[in-house]
């Protein structure tokens, strides 16, 4: 098995994912293709030598459609043997990318891969691309289907997360990401977007707001409270019937915000790095994945992680910096909980509850993000994990070299 | 053509008459399927040969158009006919598709209802025209059935009216009135009298129009197919918002809104293939056949007089008198006085009487204000209604029903009372949910004319009465009863005499289970979001609460009162050393109700005008239930170690009840509070301090906790029937679902046995027995059923 190396990682900047924010006018092909072009730039690429562009994306239909990774390629004028694929894991599609990126690299049957993600949830809503889970009656009584923020509010319920602790949570990320933004800590990887004449559109994640706080979340209303209501807490209650009843504590300011964004990192084996005179950052030690119940569904991370940490050889303790989707808040006080991580190590930057989640990107963003932070602290060990839509979990464990 | 006459008319159109030899219906049997098969035939061949013919009309010979499927045939189709099933289902559907594709206009004229299968045939007709009648229906009702329109039926309404009204109709089994069908597209045309109905299907023929919508290229399902945005948005929820009704237990609803979404999505021809394939899952399945036999073959047996004496005159009552004007006696005068008996409502007061009145004055009122009634008939109702205080004013009365408290002495009181102005006829009955009928009827020196017609709360809501047949009471008082109970609209069971009868010691059952299971530590949100999922419409705990753990509490003082006189060492202190002598606070009857779970009467314990209070002093450091230690009471302190153990419930049942009713003070709702806390404004909470009956005990998986909820009242009912308290399927059943709203689609407490499998049923309640106790061991009589149904399998 090649070891596999980290080479690069950038991303672009999250706008808000409405009409009103600053990447709705941008193409979800041009947020990608752009940043292809970019990183072909800042690493003096030979995009021949690439052997599959692996990207992200969770509602591949409409303008996402087609196999956008192969689309984005050829738009970005990257040589023709580069090849393409996208991929769906939902949530985690980007680190998935990611993981398989390394997988194929491991295997010795390819030697310089991109991975990455794209999602403009601005233009190409969540459940745009409909499927049996949901719009499947059988298939959606069959598994038992509730939307995500049901299952997050009954984590929260069965682990006894009051709204104060989850609004705490919340603030608490755009505290950190609001400082990280001013310290600059996010420039080694955030290209701006720019029009096609280079015109800039957005230089910095749009949604933190700094001056949130417990106080400011308080007013926001439960946002499935009314879903739950109309029948999908009782489908939870049937396979949670301990539970009396579903407290609805999640909402816009403790919950993962709707963000357009994408990201790409270049992976690649020792010998393709010495050819193309690269500079490998990190070390991709383990991957894993697992599946939980699809009904509580946010539930993987921690039995993920485990299952990469087994792979490793290594603890938990032996993690120096973790960062977990900031899907819900709950998700990552149960994972914390789980693992018994302290609060210091996890996310020191922030998460999506400050600066969104664009599905089919943020495994790859927050890698990234995780791998910048390494490398300021001077720090050896990451994991990154993602609580994922049906159920599953996924794990990634990179180590600086 | 058996079952359909042909005839060319006028030298214009084909005319197939519907007229099934030797039945009052036409049914969609093997026979009318052959019969349909052959006309086609027929009508091709005349088509051909005689070009001037217009086209085809259909119509029937029976009052009703149509019928529907063969239910009969439909029990005995078992998973293993699936295949013969799904082509008998092709091979019809094929024919009616032929039928709407000659060529040639097809008209159905209608001067009855036409349901399911028989609206189907309607559907296949380019032309439908109805009278427009009252009473008439138009409907698909499969779906109450635990079944689906399975011959185009959802296709068809779908490709007519859309993904959203065809899954709410045919879910909800609507039937429509001529108007309502025209508005969903059923039919094309009303006529107003029966006369125009067949010069307008000839003249429907003239237009030559022969082509369905669904087959024209151009048509476009109303509101759009499952990939338009508002459809998809629709299709995440709809199965939730169905679930939220079903709880999962109904297959055929989950089936019609899989169909109508699927088909909406598929060519025609592929849909209806679709259709027919779940109709062979619904039909080979066990849901269905539990509900065709409670709701079909069980009520009939109730609606032809199965347990009525055959050979009894009808009895119509004309002159009621009701005891007792509290929340039963209203009751009661409402459902009467609304039927158009007189009735007088006496109690110890005029002024009581009146409020009791009030009620129906009440009840009137709103049914004005919705416009249901004209104020004319309102008042009419309301004056038949005389309250007094008076027992003379019973003179002239052909029933009286006695609804005050329950207690022995009083009702023997009330009893002799009104006998005092009775004729020779008068036909006495008590409205006990508990007391024995033959012990009550000793205080009538005519017991053969005394029975029990036992209501349930709100009378002016729940379906059900019991009848129960005393020791000694004649077939005259039980076809009294029965007559009058279907003079009231509802639906009556008749049973035998023992203490609780039937509904009430089988619904005791319920909730015994769940403080049973309670005492052993179960959490109680499990324990009730189990047997909410299962179906009970309210969990054992909120019943409890609804129904005042006062009255469990009494009841089982009397069961344990009546074991120690059995055994002969009662004190004579006893009945007072219980401090509830006279002091009745409360009315008897259930607040359960099947299909409006949360809409209890909450009678028990509200009445404090007749008492002082309930005066309990308990000891409550004991911890075990069964111990009763009353403290003024040292004679059943001595008794206690021979005997007074309740034979009905758990030790850990009674613990539970005990302690929340002496120990915690907490009564039930109508107290303040009980297993729940019932905060204003708010929806009730689970009582925190219940906290204080979990322990680390053995884990109960949620299978076990569902069996012991749910078997345990088959079971009883089981024991019922081998007692001969219970003496009929159709009674056991139907008891069971309007009753205490156990579960429709199980069929009832004794079908139950048979979706379970006999044998497995046996088995289980095996397990169950030496895991929990002998409640759950198994009666002799569900040995004979295993047997009777091991033996038709291997028959089979």
């Amino acid at each position: 098995m090649s070891e596999v190396f980290i080479y690069d990682a950038i991303r672009t900047p999250r706008g808000r994912g409405k009409s009103s924010g600053a990447l709705h006018e941008v193409k979800p092909i041009r947020l990608l293709s752009n940043l292809m072009r970019s990183l072909a730039e800042r690493t003096q690429l030979d995009t021949s030598r690439v052997d599959d562009v692996v990207i992200g994306c969770v509602s591949p239909v409409g303008e996402q459609g087609s196999v956008i990774a192969r689309t984005a390629a050829l738009a970005a004028g990257w040589d023709l043997r580069a090849a393409g694929v996208q991929i769906n894991r939902f949530c985690a599609s980007g680190l998935e990318a990611v993981n398989l990126a390394a997988q194929k690299v491991a295997s010795g049957w390819e030697d310089l891969v991109v991975a990455g993600g794209v999602e403009s949830m601005s233009r190409v809503p969540m459940g745009s691309d409909g499927g049996a889970w949901a719009h499947d009656p059988e298939i959606n009584v069959l598994t038992s289907f509730v939307p995500q923020g049901i299952g997050a509010d009954l984590v929260a319920t069965l682990d006894g997360y009051s709204r104060e602790d989850l609004d705490a949570f919340g603030a608490q990320s755009h505290c950190k990401a609001a400082q990280a933004q001013a310290a600059g800590y996010f420039h080694r990887s955030i290209i701006p977007v720019c029009d096609e004449l280079g015109l800039p559109i957005l230089d910095h994640d749009e949604t933190i707001r700094p001056e949130t706080s417990i106080q400011s979340l308080a007013s926001l209303k439960p946002s499935f409270e009314r879903l739950g209501a109309m029948g999908f807490d009782a489908i939870a209650l049937r396979k949670y019937p301990q539970v009396e009843r579903i407290a609805h504590v999640h909402h816009a300011g403790n919950s993962s915000g709707i963000v357009d964004g994408a990201a790409l990192m270049l992976l690649g084996n020792a010998q393709a790095a010495t050819t193309l005179g690269l500079e490998p950052r990190a070390r991709v030690v383990a991957t894993a994945l697992t599946g939980t119940d699809p009904t509580i569904m946010l539930t993987g991370p921690a039995p993920a992680s485990r299952k990469a940490l087994a792979r490793a050889g290594l603890e938990a303790n032996d993690i120096d910096l973790f960062e977990v989707n900031e899907a819900f808040a709950a998700v990552v006080l149960r994972f914390m909980s789980e693992l018994t991580i302290p609060a210091e190590k996890v996310n020191v930057n922030g998460g999506a509850i400050a600066m969104g989640h664009p599905l089919g990107a943020t495994g790859c963003i927050i890698l990234g993000t995780l791998l910048d932070e390494l490398e300021r602290r001077e720090l050896r060990r990451g994991l990154a994990t993602l609580c994922v839509g049906g159920g599953m979990g996924i794990a990634t464990i990179i180590e600086r070299v | 053509m058996r079952s359909i006459r042909y005839a060319i008319e006028s030298g214009r159109a084909i005319v197939l008459t519907l007229d099934a030899p030797a039945s009052s219906v036409n049914l969609m049997n093997a026979g009318f399927r052959t019969d349909l098969h052959e006309a086609l035939a027929a009508i091709r061949r005349d088509l051909q040969a005689h070009p001037e013919l217009q086209g085809v009309i259909i119509t029937s010979a029976k009052s009703t158009f149509f019928a529907g499927a063969d239910l009969k045939a439909l029990l005995g189709v078992g998973p293993l006919d699936a295949a013969d099933f799904f082509r008998e289902v092709e091979a019809m559907k094929a024919d009616l598709r032929a039928l709407e594709r000659l060529g040639k206009p097809v008209v159905a004229a209608m001067s009855g209802s036409a349901l399911g299968g028989g609206l189907e045939v309607v559907l296949a007709c380019h032309h439908r025209i109805v009278v427009d009648r009252p009473g008439l229906e138009i409907g698909f009702p499969e779906a109450s059935l635990g079944l689906l329109p399975g011959a185009g039926g959802i296709v068809k309404t779908v490709r007519l009216k859309g993904i959203q009204a065809a899954v709410e109709t045919l879910t909800e089994s609507r039937r429509l009135t001529p108007k309502q069908a025209l508005e969903m597209g059923w039919v094309t045309q009303i006529v107003t009298h029966e006369d125009a109905l067949m010069p307008a299907a000839f003249a429907a023929l003239e237009g030559g129009h022969c082509t369905q919508p669904w087959d024209n290229p151009k048509h476009r399902i109303p509101g759009g197919g499952p990939t338009n945005p508002s459809v998809a948005a629709m299709l995440s929820v709809a199965p939730a918002m169905l679930l939220e009704k079903t709880r999962g237990n109904f297959p055929a609803q989950e089936a019609i809104l899989a169909v109508a979404v699927e088909s909406a999505g598929l060519d025609f021809d592929t849909a209806l293939r679709i259709e027919s394939r779940w109709l062979t899952r619904l039909a080979t399945g066990q849901v269905s056949k539990n509900m065709i036999t409670a709701f079909f073959f069980n009520l009939n047996d109730i609606k032809s007089d199965r347990s009525r004496p055959s050979a009894e005159a009808a009895r119509m009552t004309m002159k009621l008198g009701v005891l007792g004007a509290g929340m039963m006696g209203a009751g009661i005068a409402w459902a009467a006085a609304s039927r158009g008996i007189s009735v007088v409502l006496k109690d110890l007061t005029r002024e009581k009487a009146e409020q009791g009145k009030a009620l129906s004055a009440r009840l009137l009122a709103r049914r004005v204000e919705q416009g249901r009634i004209p104020p004319e008939k309102a008042q009419a109702t309301l004056q038949r209604i005389q309250a007094t205080a008076d027992a003379a004013d019973l003179r002239g009365c052909d029933l009286v029903i006695e609804a005050v408290f329950e207690d022995a002495a009083l009702k023997a009181q009330v009893t002799q009372e009104a006998l005092a102005f009775a004729n020779e006829e008068l036909i006495f009955a008590s409205n006990t949910s508990t007391l024995p009928i033959s012990e009550l009827a000793r205080a009538s020196h005519r017991p053969e004319n005394f029975i029990g017609i036992h209501f349930f709360s709100p009378v002016e809501k729940m379906p059900l009465v019991e009848i129960i047949r005393g020791r000694q009471t004649g077939d005259a008082a039980l076809a009294k009863a029965y007559d009058f109970v279907k003079q009231l609209g509802k639906t009556p069971i008749v049973v035998n005499d023992a203490r609780g009868f039937y509904t009430s010691r089988v619904f005791g059952s319920y909730v015994n289970e769940g403080m049973a299971l309670l005492g052993e530590g179960v959490l109680p949100a499990r324990i009730e979001n189990i047997a909410a999922q299962f179906g009970m419409p309210v969990g054992p705990l909120a019943v409890l609460d609804e129904v005042s753990l006062k009255l469990a509490d009494d009841v089982l003082h009397q069961e344990l009162d009546a074991i120690a006189d059995a055994a002969g060492n009662r004190g004579h202190d006893h009945r007072h050393g219980h401090g509830h002598g006279h002091d009745h606070s409360h009315e008897h009857g259930h607040g359960h109700g099947h299909g409006h779970g949360h809409d209890h009467a909450h009678e028990h314990g509200h009445e404090h005008d007749h008492g002082h209070g309930h005066d309990h002093a308990h000891e409550h450091d004991h911890g075990h239930g069964h111990d009763h230690g009353h403290r003024e009471d040292q004679g059943r302190r001595q008794g206690r170690r021979t005997a007074p153990r309740s034979q009905r419930m758990a030790e850990s049942a009674v613990y539970v009840l005990e302690k929340m009713a002496h120990g915690f003070k907490r009564m039930g709702r109508a107290y303040g509070g009980g297993f729940y806390d019932y905060p204003e404004g708010e929806p009730k909470r689970l009582w925190p301090g219940l906290v204080a009956f979990s322990r680390a005990a053995r884990p109960i998986s949620d299978t076990d906790i569902r069996d012991r909820l749910t078997m345990v009242q088959s079971i009883e009912t089981l024991r019922c029937l081998q007692e001969g308290v219970v003496r009929a399927e159709h009674d056991a059943n139907i008891g069971a679902i309007m009753g205490w709203g156990f579960p429709a689609w199980t069929g009832g407490t004794l079908q139950y046995v048979h979706h379970v499998g006999a044998p497995r049923f046996l088995a289980r309640c095996k397990a169950l027995q030496a895991q929990y106790g002998d409640r759950f061991a198994p009666p002799a009589i569900l040995h004979t059923l295993a047997e009777a149904e091991h033996d038709r399998a291997s028959a089979a």
